[in-house]
């Protein structure tokens, strides 16, 4: 006896399904499908090569009429599902009643659109279906066409990639720091969008849209809440679907995110099933095919009364964007019980990263070598011991035929024409010949073929080639690099931010090969200087990378509260500013009102919630941040010079007051602490100072390289000028000097030790136009940085971090 | 048993940062990834009592701000050669609320 069924829905789930019906209990049921678009089922995943070209919609239809017609399935399509009476067992179409014995909804996912001002314009869409698609396509016949695609997830780059191939200028809106954050690491996201803007398309990561801006009733570009404002033709969404579940809401199905369904996809009603998008399983909700088809199989098994349960699996996303190769599966979250291997290869572009927890793979994630994917998401799928090949691993199936596992093996197997080192185009015969010949040290290599003379992330291999042609008598050198998360030294780094233009950390990390996915306690706060430094306006600095006393805008004390420190520029004050600092001490209860060495009044013992509210009290009585804890200006410590003093030749405080205005705000690899002394008496002690300056009746000496910390170390002269202003000119020049060329944390003491006093004198004396160029590049990058850090976090949005997340003693207390 | 208490929400907490929740047994400091993981610790530095909130999170370890000594943030271990420990407690995000298990917390109070 035939049974009849109904299902809704003509997409991927349910043509599945169907499939599996009919083979497995063909003849049994009568059905009926409907579906709201005018169309039967064709492979959605197929839109993005129908819309870049690569395919066409013929090709991607999976069942034609005449496969409806062989399997007597009676097609509704184009008409809408109004309602579904369970008591009655019926379903409710535009065109009338039918009764069902079984019903399956399979009514998928709706698109989401942010409810952004103007998103109801004609030419904002979706990416969705074929219409969208058709829409996508129409656009690039229009000559000089512009789009914009707010979502840097699969779809969203999908549809911008299709467009751009057809000669569309578009551009990506993210909100998010990297692109498909969901599948991508930070370093995988950043190759990728390398590789898409070297297709031309414009990629905005970390960006808000603030509204969509129309003409005529038609969109006209998207304004961003930083207030630039892109222009386009057409604009697509693509942020995300939900599960379409207002049918079975109506009918009163249990539904949460989705349709709930048992393993057996049996809804709260045993005679209705669910499959697809709009399911919720377990909590979870699908987006990916490969679960899909296992529910729709499982859903037919249910139908024809065999046992089948639904499991869902790790599933792997690949990209179908021509020339962007990646592959994600698993889980690939960062955690310290878990264990990264990472692979990276700058010159080719080549990313991938296993993740380990104990001696199973559990995530893959890989870009722009993606060939051993299925083989990774074949050992995370089956749980396989990988105990056995960990050490090479990550080269994948070809290197796991014998058991020989020495990484030193994998090296002698290399051919004699393998390149070593990319940036040089150095094989491995031509190291060993130097070796032959008698280069004995990396040096010598170096210095003989060039290899691992440029990136140096060769360098390993490079040593490895060596160890392996001298044996014992091979000791590796030791350069001691930035941290343990990468090999090379800070100066490399920072030579090689510039030198390849690297503008983020996930760029420098990808760049410069490090061994870790997101850096150390001691890395970040060297990257997030060396990257403010050198792309002024450019970088965005990074909060998290910060130590607590420059994220907090103050000194940490050894009991957890705070030290504030008004700035008093050249140790000047007035009794209107002591009058408003007794205020905030008495009204903050601040235990202890110290002078500090630099002569400026130093508040201890201010509790972390009221951070904001001193500062706000500081700041309305005119008073900014003295930055006493930043790496960066401190201060200028000044005596009275000519205005009071007997001996004083010049203007000390005044010229103090001067720089200290031109020079706040900078952040410097370390503090930096100036003074100015009206007569060689030398009574603000410049001569212990980073940069001191000395007032003779001549001029001004200027000197650097002092030090009263833990090493005490007198300056040096740099030179005498004649006038202030040429005081300020030489002192912003060697500032920018020292900026430019110290390692992070390295006093400018010790820079000079290491780069000696010729240098910086042929630099910053000598040559004027050198000068003069770094002291622009100086001024340049002052005007992004002199803002007071007190006057931005005491706005609301900083504020609640100030305070507690939560008071549980109030709760317990009831 | 457990008693699930709402403290706030994921995004209240900047990523790879930290905020407390006060509790009679102290600070309490919560954690949360670059993956959006969500730890609970206690907020003080076995060290010298060094507020762990405000320390630099790496992966999933906190660098103490005062210091640096670095601690994982799921087993409360210190790392490395130092020896010490945090208590942690349990805690699980829902629908981008962190709820926190109050319920050692209480008990260990009224004991």
């Amino acid at each position: 006896m035939t049974r009849n069924l109904i299902v809704i829905g003509a997409g991927m789930a349910s043509g599945r399904m169907l499939e599996h019906l009919f083979e497995t209990q063909p003849g049994e049921w009568n059905v009926t499908l409907f579906n709201a678009e005018p169309r039967g089922n064709y492979n959605r995943l197929m839109l993005s090569p129908v819309l870049s070209g690569d395919k066409t919609y013929a090709e991607i239809v999976t069942h034609d009429d005449d496969w409806y017609a062989a399997q007597s399935v009676t097609c509704r399509f184009g008409e809408k599902v109004q309602r579904i009476d369970r008591e009655r067992r019926v379903v409710i179409g535009e065109r009338g009643e039918l009764a069902y014995d079984r019903l399956v909804m399979a009514t998928g996912s709706n698109p989401f659109m942010i409810p952004l001002p103007g998103h109801d314009l004609q030419g904002v869409i979706p990416y969705r279906d074929l219409d969208d698609t058709e829409r996508m396509m129409g656009l690039a016949k229009k000559p000089g066409a512009k789009a914009v695609v707010i979502g840097g997830g699969l779809l969203g780059l999908e549809a911008a990639a299709g467009m751009a191939a057809r000669g569309v200028d578009v551009t990506v809106i993210h909100v998010m720091g990297h692109l498909m954050e969901r599948q991508l690491d930070e370093a995988a996201g950043y190759l990728l969008k390398k590789a898409l803007e070297a297709k031309g398309i414009t990629v905005l990561t970390s960006a808000n849209s603030s509204e969509i801006i129309g003409t005529d009733g038609h969109v006209s570009g998207l304004r961003l809440d930083d207030g630039r404002v892109i222009a386009c033709d057409l604009l697509v969404m693509a942020v995300g679907i939900r599960p379409n579940v207002a049918l079975a809401k109506e009918a009163g199905l249990a539904v949460g995110r989705g349709i709930h369904v048992d393993d057996a996809m049996i809804t709260s009603d045993p005679n209705i099933l669910a499959i697809g998008e709009c399911v919720e399983h377990q909590g979870a909700v699908f987006g990916l095919v490969a679960p899909l088809y296992d529910q729709a199989r499982v859903a037919a098994d249910t139908l024809g009364d065999t046992p089948a349960s639904f499991a869902p699996k790790e599933v792997a996303t690949k990209l179908k964007v021509t020339g962007c190769d990646l592959f994600s599966a698993g889980d690939f979250a960062d955690a310290d019980d878990r264990e990264d291997i990472i692979f990276r290869d700058p010159a080719r572009g080549i990313y991938k990263r296993l993740v380990l927890e104990g001696q199973r793979l559990i995530g893959a994630v890989m870009y722009g070598d993606t060939g051993d994917g299925p083989w990774f998401h074949g050992l995370i799928k089956d749980r396989t011991d990988i105990s056995d090949m960990r050490d090479t691993l990550i080269f994948g199936p070809a290197f796991q035929g014998g058991a020989q596992a020495d990484p030193l093996a994998a090296v002698a197997a290399l051919p004699a024409d393998a390149e070593i080192c990319g940036c040089n185009g150095i094989c491995k015969s031509r190291i060993v010949d130097a070796i032959q010949g008698g280069a004995r040290t990396l040096t010598d290599v170096r210095e003989q073929t060039k290899a691992s003379a440029s990136c140096g992330t060769c360098t390993g291999l490079v040593e490895q080639v060596m160890a392996m042609t001298l044996g014992d008598s091979f000791e590796v050198e030791t350069v001691k690099p930035m941290c343990s998360c990468t090999s090379l030294t800070h100066m490399d780094v920072r030579r090689l931010i510039k030198s390849r233009e690297l503008k983020s950390m996930a760029a420098v990390m990808q760049e410069c090969g490090w061994k870790t996915s997101c850096g150390c306690a001691s890395c970040r706060p060297a990257l997030n200087y060396y990257l403010l430094c050198d792309w002024p306006g450019e970088y965005r600095d990074d909060d998290q990378s910060r130590f607590v006393n420059e994220r907090m805008h103050s000194n940490i004390q050894k009991d957890g509260t705070y030290s504030v420190v008004p700035r008093m520029w050249g140790g000047i004050t007035t009794a209107d500013e002591l009058r408003a600092i007794a205020d905030a001490a008495d009204k903050y209860q601040v235990q202890t009102v110290k002078v500090t060495g630099g002569q400026r009044i130093d508040l201890l013992g201010v509790k972390k919630q009221d951070l904001p509210d001193i500062w706000a009290d500081l700041n309305a009585a005119g008073m900014v941040s003295g930055q006493a804890y930043a790496k960066g200006l401190r201060t200028v410590k000044t005596c009275v010079g000519t205005d009071h003093c007997r001996f004083g030749t010049q203007d000390s405080t005044g010229l103090g007051i001067r720089l200290e205005k031109a020079l706040w705000g900078a952040w410097t690899p370390a503090k930096v602490k100036m003074a100015v002394s009206g007569c060689p008496r030398n009574c603000a002690e410049s001569t212990c100072k980073d940069v001191g300056v000395i007032c003779v009746d001549s001029g001004y000496i200027l000197h650097i390289g002092g030090a009263a910390g833990l090493h005490i170390q007198g300056t040096v002269i740099m030179c005498t000028v004649k006038t202030e202003d040429e005081v300020m000119e030489y002192c912003a020049a060697v500032i920018q000097l020292y900026r430019e060329e110290a390692a992070y944390l390295e006093r400018m003491y010790k820079w000079l030790d290491n780069v000696g006093l010729d240098h910086i004198v042929e630099r910053v004396v000598t040559d004027g136009d050198s000068r003069k160029a770094l002291a622009e590049r100086f001024h340049f990058a002052q005007q992004f940085m002199q803002q007071d850090p007190w006057a931005e976090r005491t706005k609301a949005s900083y504020r609640e971090l100030y305070s507690p997340l939560a008071d549980l003693t109030m709760e317990a207390a009831e | 048993m457990t008693c699930w208490t709402d403290i706030g929400a994921l995004n209240d907490i900047p990523e790879r940062g930290a905020r407390v929740v006060k509790t009679h047994m102290g600070c309490i400091a919560i954690f949360r990834t670059i993956d959006d993981e969500v730890f609970a610790i206690d907020d003080s530095c076995p060290h010298k009592g060094g507020p762990l909130s405000e320390g630099i999170v790496h992966g999933k370890s906190v660098t103490c701000p005062l210091h640096n000594m670095v601690l994982r943030l799921d087993t409360g271990l210190a790392q490395g050669s130092d020896t010490g420990a945090v208590n942690t407690y349990p805690l699980r995000v829902e629908a981008g609320r962190i709820m926190l298990d109050t319920q050692g917390l209480r008990r260990e109070r009224v004991a």
